[in-house]
């Protein structure tokens, strides 16, 4: 029984060890992840927190900003395109970090909507100073608590500021959220609807099998696209009018640029499918494949949360991934009403992505 | 001259899968490549499909080549493939009449072929319920929904219990009236027998021998055969000398021995009878007709099922 049971689990090993694609995804890839993200991440300090300062005028070093960086003890001034960062030792030797820069509040609102801040001041120091964000955004809301106490470490106590909550339509966090839950479903539906599929047919031979019939390949290929877009389509039809309803979130922009950022998106991501499924021949390793496309921009994309936390270095990145271009143009259009102009340079460079892909995709696919 | 294969070698890493072969199929024929597994067939009837290409050699299929006219040829092969898992939630008919529309065939010729594979009463059953003589006869209806002139199985048999490997067999011998040219690889001697006039042996990536049942056993062996066992004193010296007897051998150890006789009926009796002087008990007897696999084992020291 012993030996029996001996006997099968290190059979079980070999066969394990013997699949090299099995072993790597199993041991490799997390290994890689982590450092991956332990060297984006790793060593970078307290997140720098990006906090606006509005006044009526900008320009001009106006009193506010002025009497804020009296009570944090910088010297520097702070007005119109400047940035100020503030570096502040808190109770049990924590520290924190914001990054203030003096604003309107039309900017504020669009920053806001951007992920660029998570919360801004406005009022008059002394009486009616108010911090502006969604109390349902957890990130803003953190921001928010750790410049309270910083500034009560820094003894303001002469600081009486409360919180108006922002929570019209536009600048609430799931405005934030939705376009971004679009966009991750464009991304799923092409790599596992396409790619995943595709895989799967190598395996059960139905692959070959179809190419050994007069279908073009070429046909083939497009009608999973054009399968899974229709799909896709309507997944986010369903899901914008569920966010309709429930969350009362408009389509603020151009529904020309709306349907030319979720083709070009679309196209992106079905030509990264093909080429991610172009060579693989297990279920284990597609998989692997899949999320280590996946992965990283559902992370970094700024999906649920924005990116503009993450260090200085790494945004110019995070910004080229496919994810993120279209991320940010569906965001772009329905919370801040942008048009057909202002998408048309990220929908090449997504229409871009996916014809490289697609190309280099086609050239290495095996169909047996 | 429907197919013609010429000095075609095939390797795969340091494996030689196919090893200078030539083969000339006519229209009509049915041709059986038989041999064990890893004998070659399967890359052979790819390179004929046009999946494999070969490393050197050249393939002709009704005058055409792979490298120009693919697409003409795509719609005059049909084939099954040694084993495809059709989408488990589509239905019979379904399966059919998505593969009809890559032939732009209509929906008249999926219940034609529904009825010439038997399983009209199974065209709106998803693929995961049928059973394995059942995919397997899809697979059969879905290479001859085109009509194909020449029709390519590998291995279509195998796996499958007798009933349903009989059922396949009766569907393919009615559909060779058609006058389509059929391959078939197998390592089923009765269904090479059954299904194909021309039987090509194949081994180790070589054609062994070529021809009609009944030249490969003139050819490479004569007699019928009386194997037996005995526990006791080993009678096959004498046994030779029987008169019909063309030659013997036996095994010691397993007491397992084979004459190879002119005649079951005449050198039969007087086996038995020597059999009974020597006061050994006979434990196994049986007589029977020389097989291919006796041939195949004779030309390359296998038996075909190996």
């Amino acid at each position: 029984m012993n030996s029996t049971l001996f006997r099968l689990v290190i059979s079980q090993f070999k066969l394990f060890f013997r699949e090299p694609g099995v072993v790597f995804w199993s041991f490799g890839f997390p290994v890689v992840m982590a450092w991956i993200l332990g060297i984006a991440f790793a060593n970078k300090g307290e997140v720098m927190r990006n906090v606006a300062i509005v006044t009526e005028n900008p320009a001009a070093v106006s009193a506010l900003p002025q009497w804020l960086l009296k009570k944090t003890g910088t010297a520097a001034e702070l007005s119109g395109e400047s940035e100020l960062e503030w570096e502040v030792g808190m109770n049990k030797g924590e520290r924190a970090r914001f990054r203030f820069r003096s604003m309107s509040e039309v900017e504020a609102v669009l920053s806001l909507k951007r992920g660029q801040i998570s919360l801004w001041i406005e009022g008059s120091p002394g009486t009616n100073l108010s911090y502006r964000f969604d109390p349902d955004n957890a990130d803003a809301r953190l921001t928010y608590l750790l410049l309270e106490t910083a500034f009560r470490e820094k003894k303001s106590s002469e600081l009486k500021a409360g919180i108006r909550p922002l929570t019209m339509v536009g600048i609430r966090y799931v405005d934030f959220l939705i376009p971004g839950l679009m966009a991750m479903s464009i991304m799923n539906a092409c790599l596992w609807g396409i790619g995943w599929n595709l895989i799967e047919l190598r395996i059960k031979k139905l692959l070959r099998r179809i190419v050994a019939t007069p279908l073009r390949k070429s046909i083939f290929l497009f009608s999973h696209g054009l399968n899974r877009m229709i799909l896709s389509a309507a997944e986010m039809l369903l899901l914008y009018v569920f966010a309709y309803f429930y969350f009362d979130i408009r389509i603020q922009g151009s529904l020309l640029a709306l349907a030319l950022v979720f083709l070009s998106g679309y196209c992106a991501f079905a030509g990264i499918s093909i080429l991610i499924s172009s060579r693989v021949q297990n279920t284990q390793s597609g998989n692997g494949m899949i999320n280590i496309v996946t992965m990283p921009m559902f992370i970094l994309s700024g999906i649920f949360f924005s990116y503009h936390n993450f260090p200085d270095w790494l945004i110019p990145y995070v910004e080229v991934l496919p994810l993120t271009m279209l991320t940010n143009s569906l965001r772009g259009i329905i919370t801040e009403g942008i048009g057909l102009a202002q998408v048309i340079q990220p929908s090449l460079g997504l229409f871009g992505i996916g014809a490289v892909c697609f190309a280099l995709g086609l050239k290495l696919f095996r169909w047996h | 001259m429907t197919i013609e294969v010429r000095n075609v070698c095939k390797s795969f890493k340091d494996v030689d899968a196919v090893r200078n072969v030539n083969l000339r199929v006519e229209s009509g024929e049915a041709v059986a490549l038989l041999g064990p597994n890893g004998a070659g067939k399967t890359t052979l009837v790819e390179m004929i499909e046009g999946v494999q290409i070969p490393d050197s050699g050249e393939i002709r299929i009704l005058e055409k080549s792979w490298e120009k006219d693919e697409h003409f040829l795509r719609k005059e092969i049909g084939l099954a493939l040694q084993e495809t898992r059709f989408q488990d939630r589509l239905t019979v008919e379904e399966t059919l009449g998505l593969f009809a529309g890559f032939y732009g065939l209509n929906q008249q010729r999926t219940r034609e072929v529904l009825e010439i594979i038997q399983l009209e009463s199974k065209r709106a059953t998803w693929i995961v319920h049928l059973s394995g003589g059942q995919r397997q006869r899809l697979a059969l209806g879905i290479a001859i929904l085109p009509r194909p002139r020449i029709l390519i199985l590998d291995e279509p048999t195998t796996g499958l219990d007798p009933n349903a490997r009989r059922d396949l067999w009766k569907i393919l011998d009615d559909f060779k009236s058609t006058g389509t040219t059929l391959i078939l690889t197998t390592h089923y001697m009765e269904e090479a027998e059954f299904l194909c006039e021309r039987i090509v042996m194949m081994d180790q990536g070589k054609i062994l021998a070529d021809g009609t049942l009944g030249q490969l056993l003139d050819k490479f062996g004569e007699g019928d055969l009386i194997e037996y066992v005995i526990d006791g004193e080993n009678p096959a010296a004498e046994a030779n000398t029987l008169s019909g007897v063309l030659s013997s051998c036996w095994d010691a150890e397993t007491g397992q021995g084979i004459l190879t006789v002119n005649s079951i009926s005449e050198t039969l009796p007087k086996f038995l009878d020597l059999i009974k002087s020597f006061e050994v008990s006979l434990t196994s007897l049986e007589c029977r007709r020389r097989t291919l696999d006796d041939l195949f084992l004779a030309m390359s020291g296998r038996h075909l099922d190996e």
